[in-house]
């Protein structure tokens, strides 16, 4: 896909960041990402029960790494559990999506989920995200209860938006997490003006400003590194590189390296895989402390992929080959590595794999449920949540702010 | 009471309001070593400092934008456009992300942000230059629209913009930045959505705003003299909110409408005024309602020519005339 656009050096680097494969691990009997389903079935996953002979790497290179050698046994089972409950959620979100109760655009993060959860794990109180409109994956990294979620894609009052945002526009503020936006590049302004209150109120933390690598053609992304490096703001560009925006491929959008564009603004960056949530996690917690420690911004590329349409109703029929899509999942797949690694360090053993994955099943069908089950926006609804004003018990301008018609 | 600019009046309360909040910023370009491209900002980086008053690069939709995320975390910045006809490279930012980020969250964020800067016509700068985008930012719910008229308006609600939770795009004028006015010393607001009654009459009613009240006002004194006219002026202002009953008690005294304003005619505030006044007030109408506006085409370069290309007295007499 891109490495090819990468220069020799960076190249090199990165061979050597990638996990390393000695001997292929057996791949345990954790069938459920089975290849097929993700591809073309629409109906609900199932485990296969064999095991495949595992093209993947055994070993990750960044398991030593400090932000990963720390981690408790607990915590890596939790990172494994956030990114089998994004899938989870994810894959149950299609049939609600064909059954044609989610309206809109259904854009699914699989296959990315170890960006979102390695860079969400990483984040202190003072830590912000924002994201575009793939933004599912994010919001249960940083820690949103997915029956809101669900309710949200359904449109319902009990939507973590009250359902007036819809899939693209998740937000909660209280977990840092400032959504959730539709305009390609156009959070990315606002993730720097997140980094600069942070400065700017003395507070030691950095905002993570997540775009994708179509996004780094916008004009304002390119005004808000600039702002950000004259500025020293604390904030980190994470670029999702997927290899296509839409149906458009890197080399058919962009001109040159992604992360390189940084040195035309004399910012650090960052190029690392982005399977292998402890190569997420390693990166992202040096690019994250020294923003913190020295209020210096960065960019930060991490080369992923979406196994799905660019949104539910892409037939993703022109611009990729299958074999892409199925060489990434066999040797790639971000949950099936971390699981193999998990296995490796004795921390996941096949009951609790079988226990997770249940749970998480579980849960996605009491996201469906509380969904179904809860009400929709009231045409009273439709004008609150306008003006912060307008929301209070008493307003405080006077005058017509509503013009409706008689 | 003291008397100062229009301008000095809103560097007046930009001062006071950085002064008793830590969270207000004043930002844009040339706002701080350059002490302002129309010098609202005069000596303020001296006194309170780079960390308050912070020159940005031209760079519109960054920093717009970068307002716009701070203001989500609680700083309350005032962002100079050296020209609101700038806004437009910054819209996606002010509509999209301002307008509706607390809508698409459910209300879970406030913005509270202002822009500012001129927004007028008729200082030969050409069409770029010379737009009046009142109506565009009124368009989108979840922006409010000030538009003040005179020094001491300009001040208290500057203030009141500073203090709004919701995001306030305030729409100054060049042309007024030098005229005197007397202005009230204290810590005086006032409410948006409160329109000022300029003058009263019973003959017919103006209602208009910013640079325009002035011309209307003087339209009205000619006529007085003239004519004997008895003429009320309504000065809105603003424009989200909207004083909508001061409008329609005024109608009903003097049952004659002239909307005045620097609006191109197609899709004005003044369009939507006259939508409303027929909708609420149709029995009171005794006559059309009629309005002044810019000739429909880009602000002409030519000096005289714009001149008559927007409202001035001159125009004003005659709309006024064609109603009594
Ligand atoms: C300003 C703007 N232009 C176009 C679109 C339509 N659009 C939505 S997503 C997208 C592709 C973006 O790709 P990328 O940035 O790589 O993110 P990915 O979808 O791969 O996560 C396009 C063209 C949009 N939402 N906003
Ligand atoms: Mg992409």
């Amino acid at each position: 896909m891109r490495l090819k656009n990468l220069p020799d050096h960076l190249l090199a680097g990165k061979t050597q960041t990638h996990l390393i494969s000695s001997s292929p691990a057996k791949q345990l009997p954790f069938a459920s990402f089975n290849p097929k389903f993700s591809l073309v079935s629409k109906k609900s996953t199932e485990p296969t029960g064999a095991a495949a002979e595992s093209q993947m790497p055994a070993v990750s290179l960044h398991a030593k790494a400090p932000a990963n050698a720390k981690l408790s046994a607990e915590q890596r089972i939790e990172l494994y559990r956030k990114m089998v409950r994004i899938r989870r959620f994810e894959e149950r979100c299609l049939p609600v999506y064909n059954s044609g109760k989610i309206g809109g655009f259904l854009h699914l993060y699989i296959g990315q989920e170890a960006v979102a959860v390695g860079a969400c794990s990483l984040m202190g109180k003072d830590d912000h995200v924002i994201t575009a409109y793939r933004d599912h994956g994010h919001a249960i990294a940083v820690g949103m209860d997915t029956k809101p979620l669900m309710a949200e894609l359904y449109g319902k009052i009990t939507g973590c938006s009250k359902g007036k945002g819809g899939s693209m526009h998740y937000f909660a503020p209280d977990l840092n997490y400032w959504g959730g936006h539709g305009i390609v590049g156009g959070q990315i302004p606002l993730g720097t003006g997140l980094a600069y209150a942070v400065k700017y109120q003395g507070k030691k933390g950095a905002a993570m400003a997540f775009m994708g690598d179509g996004a780094v053609n916008q004009g304002a992304v390119h005004e808000a590194y600039n702002l950000a490096a004259l500025w020293d703001l604390p904030v980190l560009f994470v670029i999702e590189n997927n290899g296509y925006s839409m149906g458009t491929s890197q080399e058919r959008s962009s001109a040159g390296g992604l992360a390189e564009r940084a040195s035309a603004y004399d910012m650090k960056f960052y190029i690392c895989g982005g399977h292998d949530v402890y190569e997420v996690r390693a990166t992202l917690d040096a690019a994250l402390t020294r923003a913190r420690e020295e209020s210096k911004p960065a960019v930060v590329e991490i080369d992923t992929y979406r196994y799905r349409g660019h949104s539910v109703a892409d037939p993703d029929k022109t611009y990729r080959d299958r074999a892409e899509i199925e060489d990434y999942r066999k040797t790639k797949d971000p949950i099936q590595v971390f699981q193999n690694q998990l296995v490796l360090e004795k921390v996941l053993t096949p009951a609790l794999i079988e226990e997770i994955d249940a749970a998480a099943r579980a849960e996605s069908e009491r996201a469906v449920e509380f969904a179904e089950a809860s009400p929709f926006p009231t045409i009273a609804d439709i004008q609150r949540d306008v003006y912060w004003e307008t929301d209070q018990p008493k307003r405080t301008s006077e005058g017509r702010i509503f013009f409706n018609l008689p | 009471m003291p008397v100062l600019t229009y301008r000095e009046a809103i560097r007046a309360a930009l001062s006071e309001e950085i002064e008793r909040d830590p969270n207000v910023v004043i930002m844009g370009e040339e706002v701080a070593q350059f002490n302002g491209a129309y010098k609202v900002t005069e000596g303020m980086l001296e006194k309170y400092g780079p960390k308050r008053i912070v020159d940005t690069p031209i760079s519109e939709a960054g920093f717009i934008g970068m307002g716009i995320g701070a203001s989500m975390l609680g700083i309350r910045p005032v962002m100079e456009l050296m020209f609101w006809s700038f806004y437009s490279v910054a819209f996606d930012q002010i509509v999209n992300n301002a307008a509706n980020v607390r809508y698409m969250s459910g209300g879970q964020i406030a913005c509270p942000i202002v822009i500012r800067g001129p927004a007028n016509g008729g200082t030969n700068v050409g069409a770029t230059h010379s737009h009046t985008v009142e109506n565009i930012l009124a368009h989108h719910p979840g922006l409010k629209v000030v538009v003040p008229s005179n020094a001491a308006d300009a001040k208290a609600l500057m203030k009141t913009a500073i203090r709004d939770n919701d995001p306030v795009m305030f729409l100054e004028n060049t042309i007024l930045y030098g005229e005197k006015g007397e202005v009230p010393e204290g810590d005086i607001t006032l409410p948006f959505g409160r329109a000022a009654i300029a003058r009263t009459g019973k003959d017919l009613t103006i209602v208009t705003y910013g640079r325009c009240v002035l011309h209307s006002l003087a339209a009205a004194e000619t006529l007085r003299a003239s004519k004997g006219f008895d003429i009320e002026i309504i000065d809105l202002r603003t424009i989200r909110p909207l004083d909508v009953d001061t409008i329609l008690r005024s109608v009903a005294k003097t049952h004659r409408l002239l909307i005045v304003e620097e609006q191109r005619p197609y899709c004005s505030i003044g369009s939507h005024i006259a939508a409303i006044v027929q909708e609420e007030a149709f029995d009171e109408l005794d006559a059309p309602i009629l309005r002044v506006g810019t000739v429909d085409a880009p602000s002409i370069y030519s000096p005289p020519v714009e001149k008559q290309q927007i409202p001035n007295v001159d125009r004003v007499i005659a709309g006024i005339l064609r109603l009594l």
